[in-house]
Parts: structure tokens; C-alpha cells; sequence
């Protein structure tokens, strides 16, 4: 999906090439594409619109970077806005200084809001507290139940009683000081937001309990109702913040977006799996790729920016324009690479190169390899590898550590690569790459 | 049972009153199909998660009807619209005549979906409409994962008289599909609803569970499942269309139930599905009680969206 929205981005910019600055023009027609992918990944039609325009604002008259493609370097503001629209940095959940600490979880029916409290339970336990879950639910069918067994599994106590949510809870605080626990965690039934008596219920709760976190459990798979849903709960109760959940499914999750921008209140966790211990603090960088359907390209672009020296880049240039590409500077962009991390990591953050090099296991210690043959060489033998006859062969390979053989192939494939880097163009890449590593 | 029609119309009254509601109010506002005129339309159609790319369509098939028929006003201006949104539902097959027909016995109805969306909750209504029907029920627990969900199904057969089969937690979920099925071979029962697990489609072994389910009842009773129904939560959005694709490449889904539809979603996906797939939708779920499950019919669900 990254690859697409890529495309088209860098579609809109071909013509930019050679201008200093991005014009107003041509970051109107990127800021189409951005919008189809944010609607298509589920962002409200309204956040997406003022976000657009706040974008639109940040791009106007920036500098073109010269290491990125105005494609990328557009990427990269839309992510960055985005990264500052979710939050920033990761908020943590609030610890009372006098225990217990007080959680109550609310949302839509099959959030998953019981599952979160025991995932939640052992997150507080691993932290050394004392967690108490409390079923609140008394509507669903087995809801009390699923508690229960869900408590027996990983060995936490389950607090049940009567038939009043808001009594439940505040019964539940005593049993709590009785019995040490420092963490109550009340799990409440799941209703719509326009259900004023179950929302009455939950003020009622809100109020007995007086929570440190009343949180919003929330489908990463919500649509557009994501707002009306976020906003509801809010405004009823005040959150203090936002989990999401059913994050390992393949949803883009724009619903996050969509709930911070309505409440404006932290996303603190989400869920990634079924198992009780699937649960991570939320991340905003990470929530920003997702929701623009793309692999770590902003990682790669600020990796790029940051290792690889532009007069470095130049020198090569000029050196591949002459042909007069030798082992030597082979060597130095190996190790240009090599700060980057490894390969087949830096080959996933590529655009575009997901499809072109599928089924190409990349080896970073063929690469070990490769480099101890040329560390080998004396400095003209890299500089005119013709020289290479069979003697220094042999004493290369006894140098480095390797058979003849594996001398041999270098210098064919660097001959060979020598031939082509003439004709290097993107629809080239995956041969290049392949007879570099295979 | 037939579709309620007043019912789908109070379900989606939020619906109507926030968001289509605006549609007459554009129509008011501009009196002919313009350019600010498709915005609005463009802007209450993606709010419906209905999706960026169907919403086209439907734009495009209006501005060429436009350029055709010259409607004057609002109601004809309206037509237009509901016709258009219809359109995308009948270009793959329209609906059938019949929801079920209990052509064989036991009729094995299969009900998949992802995690919390109300599979169990719709099965416990579907078997309140066949026993309506004077049908003998017998429901499947092969939900054997989620803590206390054969529970949740045991309280909904006590609620619909119908008949239950489960096993022990952890148990084997294509073995209790058999063994549901076989006893309803002996005991004459019309319908077999099983019940799954709830599971993300990204979960590949998982689904393999389901195909594996499927495989054994179909051995049970050759023939069966004679529905595999996919259950979608109205407030989805586009990874609805992600769901039926998975669900339908690994199991063949013979249709549709679209849930919690009393909300403020508008369940606009099952449009951008209807777009793109071949799988209609059936029932609608309108609430926690027994008795809110309504027939889905196209027509009525467009026109309910405009009244």
C-alpha cells in the first residue's frame, strides 16, 4: 500500500526535479493523494479535511531536500504532522501515589474490554502491584463468567456481586483496601453512546469510584463513527485517555486519529493479539506509517540524511559517470550501507522494493565476506583489479579467509557490475542487487 | 417473518436525523445537481464508510444520469441518488427471493466473523426466528477459545428453547460441529446454527480452523454447511471489505449479517462490499433483545436511509 501512495506521489512530482522549492501547485495535487489514503485508512472526513489544511500550511515553500525525492520529503511532513497530531511522545498510565489506583474501562459492545482487563491485570502484577478485577457487566451474557475464567487463568481475583454496576464498584473499592490490592481494574458492560441510561450508569460509577484512568476501549477497525463514538464517551465522562485494540489485524487503524483529534485525550496502549500478554504502549511514530499504509520510510529518510555525506555522494557521481568505479570505492559504500543497519532491514524500508526484490534473501555476512577480500587487496590491486593474477589470488583468498573460488566470483561480479552500472536504472535494481549478494 | 420495515427505519433514525437527513437539506440548498451540491453528497457518503472509491462511483453515475435526465427537484433529485446507491447493490446478483430455504434437513448454518462484532448474540436471535417458524433448533458451541463464550451461547438456547451441543474448554471445535450434527440427524432437528470463534482474518491458522470445521460437517452431513453466514459490525470501516475477502477465499460465504446497526454507524461498508463482492446481506441486528433481527432488504435499506 506504501508502494501506491508512494507512486503516486512520486507521479505528482516528476516534473518538480530541478526546483528549489515545493510549490503550491504541486502540494495541491499531493495533498489529493494524502487524502484518499488518510479516507481509505478510515480518518473522519472532517479530521481529514482540517488536517489537509494544516499540512498544506507546514509544506508550503520548504526547502526541497537534496538526499530525498519531494515525493518522500512530503511523506515525511504528513507523517511528521501526523506523529504531532497523535501525541507526540507515549503517554504512560497514570499510578496513584495513595493505592488503589482506580481504572475503569468503557466502550462499545465487542471492543474488548474484558480481554483488556486481563490484560491490563498482568501488566500491573509484572509492575509488582496487587490488581483486583471487578465485573461490571451484568447484562451481557457470561460476561461475569468470561471474567472469571479469565481471572482463574492467570491467578487474579475477580470481584462480583448484586446487581447495580455503580454499587458493584464502590463494594469493590472496600474489598479492595480489605484485601491489599493496590490496582482495581472494573471492567463495565459495552453500550452504544446514545444510550443515555447505560451512560447514566457509567457517571454514576464515575462518580462512586472517582477513577485516576477512565479509559475508552476502542476497535482498531472503527470507521467513520470512530468521532461520534469518541466524542460521546467524552463528553458524558471525561476521559483520561484511549486503548486500542485488535491492532494485529490489518486494519490502518485512521480511527485513532479520528478519536485523539475529536477528545484531544492520550491513546495509551494498544492491543496486538489474543494472548494476554499482546498489549504495548502506543506509539505514535509507528500508528503514523500505519495509517499512511507504508513500511519505515521516514526511519530510512532521516537514516539517509543522517549517514550518508552528501560530498561523499557527489565524488561517487562524478566517479560513476567516468566509469572509473573501483573496489576501493565499492568498499566505501559498503560501509556507507553498513551504517544504515542491516540490509535486509534497509531493503523492507525501500519503496518499491518489497515487489522487486521478493524471494532475495539478502545475507549482511556474504557481505562480511566480500568485505575481507577487498581488506585483502593492496590499494592498487583495488584500484586496478585487472592486475589480479593467479598468485594474487591465491594470497587474497589465504588472507581473508577464503577459497580462490570466492575471489574469483568478486572480481566476475564486479567486472560485471563495473559493465552495468552503466545502465543502472530502477527496473535494473533487482539483477544489481542480486549479483551483489546471491 | 418480513422484513420490518418501520423497525430498520427507527434503527437508523440517528442515521437519517444527523446524516442523511443533510442530503434533503443540500437538495434544498442548491436545487440542482452542482458541484457544492457532489461535495455534500461525496462528504455524507464517505461519513457513512461507504468508502472513497464506491462513493466515486456513485458520484459518477449520478453526474451522468444528471446530463441525461435533467431531474427537477428535490424528490427527483433524490430518486437519482437512492437509484444510483441501488444500482451498486444489483450489479452482483440482487437479492433473493427467499432468506433460507429449509430445503434439507438438519439445514447447517455456519456463522464466522471477527473477534466481538455479535456472532453469538445474532446466532441466539436467529434461533428465535427459526423457532418462531415452529423449526426444532439445535445450536453448535465451537467456540471452544474465548473464555465463558459456550456459556454466553447456553444462556441465548435456554432464551430461544432451542438445543445445545458443546464440550469441555479447549475442546475440539470440528469435533463438537460433528457431534451437533450428528445428533440432530437422530433427532430430527431442522436447523443447525454452529457457532465459531471470533478471529481476526490476519490469522492464518485460525482460519484454517474454521476450513477444518467446515471440511468435518460437510463430511457429517454431505451437503452442509448450507449457509456460511459472515457476520460485519456496522461500525467497521474499510477493513470490512478485508474481512469478506479473507472469510469468502477460505470458506465461501453464502451471505451477510450486518450487526448493531441502533447506533449512529451507518454501515455504509456493506455498500463498498456489495461493490465488490457477490455475497449478500441477510439479517440486520438492531439491539441486544432477542426479537432485533430484521430480514435486510436492498431497497428498503436505501430508501430507509433517505427518509
Amino acid at each position: 500500500m506504501f508502494d501506491e501512495l508512494t507512486d503516486k506521489l512520486e507521479g505528482v512530482f516528476k516534473k518538480l526535479r530541478g526546483h528549489g522549492k515545493l510549490s503550491e501547485a504541486n502540494i495541491k495535487d499531493a495533498m489529493k493523494e494524502v487524502r484518499l489514503a488518510l479516507l481509505e485508512a478510515d480518518v473522519n472526513y472532517r479530521v481529514v479535511k482540517r488536517f489537509i489544511k494544516d499540512v498544506t500550511e507546514k509544506s508550503m515553500g520548504a526547502e526541497v531536500l537534496q538526499s530525498i525525492s519531494p515525493g518522500q520529503q512530503i511523506i515525511k511532513i504528513v507523517h511528521d504532522q501526523l506523529v504531532e497530531v497523535l501525541g507526540g511522545e507515549a503517554e504512560e498510565m497514570i499510578l496513584s501515589s495513595s493505592p488503589p489506583t482506580k481504572i475503569v474501562l468503557v466502550g462499545l459492545q465487542g471492543s474488548g474490554k474484558t480481554t483488556m482487563c486481563g490484560k491490563l491485570a498482568k501488566f500491573y502484577r509484572s509492575k509488582n502491584k496487587s490488581p483486583l478485577l471487578v465485573a461490571a457487566d451484568i447484562y451481557r451474557p457470561a460476561a461475569v463468567d468470561q471474567l472469571k475464567t479469565l481471572g482463574k487463568n492467570i491467578d487474579i481475583p475477580v470481584f462480583h456481586v448484586d446487581k447495580d454496576p455503580p454499587k458493584i464498584s464502590k463494594k469493590a473499592l472496600d474489598h479492595a483496601s480489605d484485601n491489599n490490592n493496590d490496582v482495581v481494574i472494573i471492567d463495565t458492560a459495552g453500550r452504544l453512546h446514545i444510550d443515555d441510561a447505560l451512560m447514566e450508569e457509567l457517571k454514576n460509577i464515575r462518580k462512586n469510584v472517582e477513577p485516576h484512568e477512565i479509559l475508552l476501549i476502542a476497535d482498531a477497525m472503527t470507521g467513520q463513527d470512530a468521532v461520534n463514538i469518541a466524542q460521546e464517551f467524552n463528553r458524558r465522562l471525561d476521559l483520561t485517555g484511549v486503548i486500542l485494540t485488535k491492532m494485529d489485524g490489518d486494519a490502518r487503524g485512521g480511527a485513532a486519529l479520528s478519536i485523539k483529534n475529536v477528545t484531544g485525550k492520550p491513546i495509551k496502549l494498544v492491543g496486538t493479539g489474543e494472548k494476554l500478554d499482546d498489549l504495548e504502549v502506543f506509539h505514535p511514530d509507528r500508528m503514523a506509517s500505519r495509517i499512511l499504509g507504508m513500511g519505515d520510510v521516514v526511519s530510512l529518510v532521516e537514516k539517509a540524511q543522517q549517514t550518508i555525506d552528501t560530498k561523499e555522494a557527489e565524488k561517487l557521481e562524478k566517479k560513476l559517470r567516468k566509469e572509473s568505479f573501483t573496489l576501493e570505492d565499492f568498499y566505501n559504500q559498503m560501509q556507507q550501507l553498513k551504517k544504515m543497519g542491516p540490509l535486509e532491514s534497509l531493503v523492507s524500508m525501500l519503496p518499491g522494493a518489497g515487489n522487486a526484490l521478493k524471494g532475495l534473501k539478502i545475507d549482511d555476512s556474504a557481505m562480511g565476506k566480500v568485505e575481507a577480500i577487498i581488506q585483502s587487496m593492496t590499494p592498487e590491486e583495488r584500484a586496478k583489479p585487472k592486475i589480479i593474477d593467479g598468485s594474487r589470488r591465491r594470497r587474497i583468498a589465504t588472507g581473508s579467509g577464503n577459497s580462490v573460488v570466492d575471489v574469483n566470483r568478486l572480481l566476475k561480479q564486479f567486472n560485471m557490475m563495473q559493465k552495468m552500472i552503466k545502465k543502472i536504472s530502477r527496473g535494473q535494481m533487482k539483477d544489481f542487487a542480486k549479483g551483489l549478494f546471491s | 417473518m418480513k422484513f420490518s420495515f418501520k423497525r430498520l427505519v427507527k434503527g437508523l433514525s440517528k442515521t437519517k436525523d444527523e446524516v442523511f437527513g443533510k442530503i434533503r437539506t443540500a437538495i434544498g440548498m442548491h436545487q440542482k445537481i452542482d458541484e457544492d451540491f457532489l461535495d455534500d453528497v461525496e462528504e455524507i457518503l464517505i461519513k457513512s464508510d461507504v468508502g472513497v472509491s464506491t462513493t466515486q462511483k456513485i458520484i459518477d453515475g449520478l453526474i451522468k444520469a444528471n446530463k441525461l435526465e435533467k431531474p427537477q427537484g428535490e424528490e427527483e433529485i433524490l430518486e437519482l441518488l437512492k437509484r444510483e446507491i441501488g444500482k451498486i447493490f444489483s450489479v452482483n446478483g440482487s437479492q433473493p427471493e427467499s432468506f433460507f430455504a429449509i430445503d434439507k434437513k438438519p439445514y447447517v448454518i455456519m456463522v464466522v466473523g471477527v473477534n466481538g462484532t455479535g456472532k453469538t448474540t445474532t446466532i441466539g436471535k436467529l434461533a428465535k426466528y427459526f423457532h418462531d417458524q415452529g423449526k426444532k433448533v439445535m445450536l453448535a458451541a465451537c467456540d471452544t477459545f474465548r473464555a465463558a463464550a459456550v456459556e454466553q451461547l447456553e444462556i441465548w438456547s435456554q432464551r430461544s428453547q432451542a438445543e445445545i451441543v458443546k464440550s469441555a474448554p479447549g475442546g475440539d471445535s470440528a469435533a463438537v460441529a460433528f457431534d451437533a450434527i450428528q445428533a440432530a440427524v437422530k433427532r430430527g432437528t431442522d436447523v443447525v446454527i454452529i457457532d465459531t470463534a471470533g478471529r481476526l482474518h490476519t490469522k492464518l491458522n485460525l482460519l484454517e480452523e474454521l476450513k477444518k470445521i467446515k471440511r468435518v460437517v460437510n463430511k457429517a452431513h454431505p451437503g452442509a454447511p448450507n449457509e456460511t453466514l459472515l457476520v460485519i459490525d456496522a461500525t467497521t470501516g474499510q477493513n470490512g471489505v478485508r474481512q469478506v475477502k479473507v472469510f469468502d477465499e477460505a470458506l465461501e460465504l453464502s451471505g451477510l449479517v450486518l450487526t448493531k446497526l441502533d447506533g449512529t454507524a451507518k454501515g455504509g461498508i456493506v455498500v463498498a462490499i456489495a461493490d465488490l463482492f457477490d455475497v449478500p446481506v441477510k439479517f440486520v441486528g438492531l439491539g441486544e433483545q432477542m426479537d432485533d433481527l430484521d430480514e435486510f432488504s436492498e431497497r428498503d435499506f436505501v430508501e430507509a436511509l433517505f427518509k
